[in-house]
């Protein structure tokens, strides 16, 4: 894989041919700016349902090893 | 009707069946059901039992003509895998917005199609549930990512599907396989419940037999979503094209984008059709996108970056596969990603997360976002003089199965000519456009954002001078198909 990468890299490298100075950056193409809403109490995914999906649970919560070894 | 006949109905024409009683809903979705659950080309990832409870109140406008929907668009209760071993067998407790809002219009779900592991993919062959094969030859891919999509709908196996576009996910399988993509503006379709691959570029989109059918489920998919604060919806409707002409349109040729590495029967194919719109009235002349040439090696910096982020939070925690016992949590994390992830995605994790690291930040993704700029300045600078930029879609026709997949940056290039138009969030379409060497090649046309309306037209005008004859992707119609390369081919998968 590290070859693999290395042909990509070498690829992307290219950027590096145009003159960029004084150009800003783009993060996004929508000009959105502060999309707040009302802070306003709705319903959302009850306790049960979040928990449905995961690998293991114990009271209430998502179950993991202990971050720890030993 | 004969389930043939039904079948072989365009979206708009099975609405219209229904609308005057040839027909109704169940036994339409029932006819699909079928041909999905028949599907060789491993387009299927899930088919449900049977046709919905009930069927869509009087009047839905889309009057339940079924909808085959790419797997990474959650769908509450039914598996929503994104291609990917890592959450195999995920039901969403929620519905991505726009599909519950062409369930709502009377188009409900046929199925989940098969496609690129987290949309990461040109040929579909990224799917850890196997590769799709393309109906107009069985040992081709069907371009990627939204591979199922593109076969299921190419075949007859479904009048229509969604499918996402990031840097030409929708276009480029739409050309491979025959058939008509659009991505939509940035923006226009709200993005909540879709699995996401990399924000600022995903985009939901059609993907159908003809430009109507494009029209018609984009209609119903475009607005805003207070759920997806990117969104800002669509001004006005997305209204059924009727452009017979092209009088005073003004077609700009990027010649970065239509000369080397493009196959020569793709280019003969792309000239035939600019001949054909000189002879519907528009001028033709060759335009400038100067940065083109450099978007792909931008896009693959700032796609990986945002995936790497993305992608974090499959960690066998909250949702998905956990792999194995024992150890400690950050042993487990690993062991988790390593057995759940492919090798694509493994390679844009890494990738996206050296361009991100301290020390390379600026060389690779503050550069790639200046170059994001410049793109899409050289758009806003050819749409003073054009109304569109033409292109061919893909660089080839369907390449082989496996003959790829060794050698990312041969994958890669398949997008040359979709990547600089996602990276400026303008709209494009594909349009099948001829045949080479027997398979269908294709035509873009990209406008400013939110022209959809004027884009449609002019596919529509467009495709009715090609008169593609798109019979050669249909299982029940074209005859006996190739033989099949034998890999991965089959029914849906078990789950």
């Amino acid at each position: 894989m590290s070859s693999e990468l290395s042909d990509v890299l070498d690829h992307i490298e290219k950027i590096g041919e145009l003159d960029l100075e004084g150009v800003p950056p783009t993060t996004h193409v929508v000009e959105v700016s502060n999309a707040l809403r009302p802070d306003e109490v709705a319903p959302s995914l009850a306790r049960d349902v979040a928990l449905e999906q995961a690998p293991a649970v114990a009271d209430g919560g998502f179950l993991v090893p202990s971050p720890q070894a030993g | 009707m004969s389930v043939t006949d039904l079948t072989g109905l365009t979206a708009a024409q099975a609405v219209a069946a229904i609308e005057r009683g040839e027909t109704d809903a169940t036994e339409l979705f029932e006819a699909y059901r079928a041909a999905a659950l028949a599907d060789e080309l491993n387009a299927y990832l899930w088919v449900p039992d049977g046709a919905p409870d009930s069927p869509p109140p009087a009047g839905a406008p889309l009057a339940g003509v079924p909808l085959a929907v790419k797997d990474l668009f959650c769908t509450q209760g039914v598996p929503s895998q994104a291609g990917s071993k890592i959450i195999e067998g995920y039901r969403p407790p929620y519905t991505a917005t726009v599909v519950a809002k062409l369930a709502e219009a009377g188009a409900p779900l046929l199925g989940k199609t098969n496609q690129d592991e987290f949309a990461m993919g040109s040929s579909n062959e990224n799917s850890a549930y196997g590769p799709v094969l393309n109906p107009w030859d069985r040992a081709r891919v069907p371009g990627g990512s939204s591979g199922g999509s593109a076969a299921a709908v190419a075949a007859g196996s479904a009048p229509w599907a969604l499918g996402t576009d990031t840097g030409g996910s929708i276009r480029q399988p739409a050309a491979l396989c025959g058939i008509v993509g659009l991505k939509p503006t940035y923006g226009a379709v709200s993005r909540y419940g879709m699995i996401a691959f990399a924000s600022s570029l995903d985009q939901a989109g059609p993907l159908t037999r003809d430009v109507a059918d494009a029209a018609l489920l984009l209609r119903h998919m475009v607005g805003h979503d207070t759920r997806d604060s990117t969104s800002v919806g669509f001004p006005g409707e997305i209204a059924t094209p009727s452009a017979e002409r092209l009088d005073g349109i003004r077609l700009g040729v990027p010649e970065e984008l239509t000369g080397d590495g493009i196959e020569p029967g793709v280019l003969d194919a792309f000239h035939a059709t600019l001949e054909l719109a000189e002879q519907l009235g528009a001028t033709i002349e060759t335009c400038r996108l100067p940065h083109a040439p450099h978007a792909l090696a931008a896009y693959y910096v700032l796609a990986p970056a945002e995936a790497s982020s993305n992608l974090a939070r499959y960690d066998g925690v909250r949702y998905g596969r956990r792999a194995g016992d024992g150890g400690d949590l950050p042993e487990m994390y690993t062991r988790t990603r390593s057995e759940g992830f492919g090798v694509e995605v493994k390679r844009r994790i890494m990738l996206g997360t050296y361009s991100l690291s301290s020390g390379y930040y600026d060389a690779y993704y503050g550069s790639a976002q200046r170059v994001r700029t410049k793109i899409a300045e050289d758009f806003r600078t050819a749409f003073d003089n054009f109304d569109f930029v033409v292109t061919p879609t893909a660089p080839t026709v369907a390449f082989e199965l496996g003959s790829k997949v060794d050698d990312p940056m041969a994958m890669y290039v398949n997008d040359y000519c979709t990547v600089p138009m996602s990276l400026a969030g303008t709209p494009a379409i594909s349009i099948p456009n001829g045949l080479s060497e027997g398979l269908p090649t294709a035509f873009q046309i990209a406008g400013p954002a939110f022209s959809e309306n004027r884009i449609l037209d002019a596919a529509h005008a467009l495709e009715s001078a090609i008169g593609f004859d798109a019979s050669g992707g249909r299982l029940s119609r074209g005859g006996m198909p190739s033989t099949s390369s034998g890999r991965g081919a089959g029914g849906p998968a078990e789950l």
